[in-house]
């Protein structure tokens, strides 16, 4: 079975799936590509000076899905040439694990990093994802951006992040 | 009509549920059904100007009109990544 460029759910993730989504097809033939840019986020043992146990992330699935669709789409108008996956986990996820997994095929080697960074950075402005973090002595949901996807402010934040 | 209430995270756990089934008189919209949550739940009230909302799995201003069936989602702060 071929894995599909955008998922969510609750299986272990690894990158070299998505790089093979990303290379081949009809309209991407494999020798089109001049690089792969790849980001793997992982839960990390520490955060605000606490001592991290375990993370467990929770998605409101079906608009995750469609927020993952639209910020393909905003990469697909932005980068033109480049073809995108991004999977990200849901579920208990131990230190270490990989929590998110973005891969971006171009061309170019610039399109294909800029278009990596834009889409985690899209991914914490927009998709309804909550982790909610384990430490030594307690837990606490971790609360970032008002997700709104429609505010041109944030979205233009993120196209700066990712050419800087 | 009948709406379905989802909350997430911080949310649902204020309620104690992921999913309320709630009444609604004819013309309400996301906000005024968020306003009867608040009153039923107050600790919500301090996610007022933070939440993002949703019918039907798609993105929604708070004035939005809700009919009968549908499914309302309340957002709150996002922390994927």
């Amino acid at each position: 079975m071929s894995t599909p460029l955008l998922a969510i759910g609750d299986a272990p993730l690894a990158l070299e799936p998505l790089v093979a989504a990303v290379t081949g097809g009809d309209q991407h033939p494999v020798g089109a590509n001049g690089a792969i840019a790849t980001f793997l986020g992982l839960v990390r043992n520490h955060n605000a000076g606490r001592g991290v146990r375990y993370l467990e992330y929770e998605a409101y699935e079906p608009l995750a899905r469609k927020t993952f669709e639209r910020i393909a789409a905003e990469v697909g108008t932005r980068w033109p040439g480049v073809r995108l996956a991004l999977h990200h986990r849901t579920g208990r996820l131990e230190i270490g694990e990989p929590s998110v997994a973005i891969a971006a095929a171009s061309p170019h080697r610039a399109d294909a990093f800029a278009a990596c960074r834009y889409t985690i950075e899209r991914v914490k402005q927009i998709a309804p994802i909550w982790k909610r973090e384990f430490f030594e002595g307690g837990d606490v949901w971790i609360e970032g951006a008002t997700a709104d996807p429609d505010d041109a402010r944030a979205r233009a934040e993120a196209e700066r992040t990712a050419c800087a | 009509m009948r709406v379905t209430v989802r909350l997430f995270a911080r949310l649902r756990d204020i309620a104690g549920a992921p999913e309320l089934a709630r009444e609604a008189a004819p013309g309400a919209t996301i906000g005024s059904v968020w306003r009867q949550l608040v009153i039923d739940f107050p600790e919500l009230a301090r996610y007022e100007q933070s939440i993002s909302s949703a019918v039907n799995a798609d993105y929604a201003r708070m004035d939005q009109p809700l009919r009968d069936g549908d499914e309302v989602a309340f957002l709150p702060p996002v922390s994927g990544g």
